[in-house]
């Protein structure tokens, strides 16, 4: 799996990824500055990390969105590439219009850093095949932004089509208001692209890795992705 | 020429920002305030004295920056 992440100034999440992708896969991701106007040769996963892309300035995203190298994502994606999107990644992807919706504020204002589960709704695509089906996982989030909303016909074809790949829940697996702690429409905290090759979500997968982290439970989204590319290639 | 950029959330998009400024307005008895909704203003100077080019460049500027039109209305005036 050659990995290309993403580094906005601003950004602060690019050297955990970066930790989790050659832990899972071997290689080195290769660290790509926003001004690039094209991706490394033979890239097959793109990252964009967490953080605080140009200050969270307009809208969280908003600039970052509009940097030369998005432009070559944009091409990527249209390509069938993979694209990782995470915490600040997935507001970008959000606003360069890569996913439809929007992160508006926590529904309760406050910046929320803490553990929390997430279900992980279906097991057969690239981004989740490291799991199964109705499995929960214990992943930290750090946001203020991570608000999922869309219009109500947006969020329904989400649904149609199984867009919905991971809920905030309860510990034991139940989709309720007291476990959607941001206020996100349908709990919703990662969807892809309608063609499937395009992930975002708020919470932290690659922190979540390591035995001295506490908890290893973000490993199968990373250890899916290698497996998938790997039978592809 | 200068202009100004004026965006508002749509009505029905959630403001909980609008929703604390207005708690707090109440709590500091002011009066007869029913509720608030905030936004944001751009204050722009252009350069260039025409009026039909310069309304076309911030519309342009909103619908690709200053504004995301999926939860955000905007409003230009050249002043």
């Amino acid at each position: 799996m050659k990995s290309a992440v993403l580094v906005f100034p601003g950004i602060n999440r690019e050297r955990d990824m970066a930790r989790a992708l050659k832990l899972a896969s071997g290689r080195d991701a290769a660290m790509v500055w926003h001004a690039e106007t094209a991706l490394p040769k033979g890239t097959d996963l793109v990252v964009v990390p967490g953080g605080f892309s140009y200050g969270d300035y307009l809208r969280c995203g908003a600039i970052a969105a509009r940097s030369p190298v998005m432009d070559a994502v944009r091409k990527f994606a249209a390509d069938g590439g993979l694209v990782l999107g995470v915490c600040n990644g997935f507001q970008i992807l959000c606003e360069s219009g890569l996913l439809p919706g929007v992160l508006m504020r926590n529904a309760r204002l406050k910046f929320i850093c803490k553990d929390v589960h997430l279900r992980v709704e279906r097991s057969d695509t690239p981004f989740t095949r490291g799991y199964n089906a109705g499995q929960v996982i214990r992943v930290p989030v750090a946001h203020g932004e991570g608000n999922y909303e869309a219009d109500e016909e947006t969020v329904q074809r989400l649904e149609d089509e199984g867009r919905v790949l991971y809920r905030y829940c309860s510990a034991d697996g139940v989709v309720d208001e007291a476990s959607n702690i941001n206020g996100a429409a349908h709990s919703i905290a990662g969807i892809v692209s309608a063609r499937g090759n395009v992930l975002g979500m708020m919470p932290h997968p690659e922190n979540h890795v390591e035995d001295i982290m506490g908890c290893t439970d973000g490993r199968g989204l990373f250890a899916g992705l290698v497996a998938h590319l790997e039978k592809a290639a | 020429m200068k202009a100004r950029v004026t965006v508002t959330l749509k009505s029905g998009i959630l403001d909980p920002q609008g929703k604390a400024i207005e708690g707090a307005l109440k709590s500091l008895g002011v009066d007869g305030v029913a509720s608030v909704r905030q936004g944001k203003v751009f204050d722009i100077e252009l350069s260039g004295a025409d009026r039909a080019k310069a309304e076309a460049a911030l519309k342009d500027a909103a619908d690709k920056l200053l504004a995301n039109t999926v939860i955000e209305n905007y409003r230009v005036e050249l002043l």
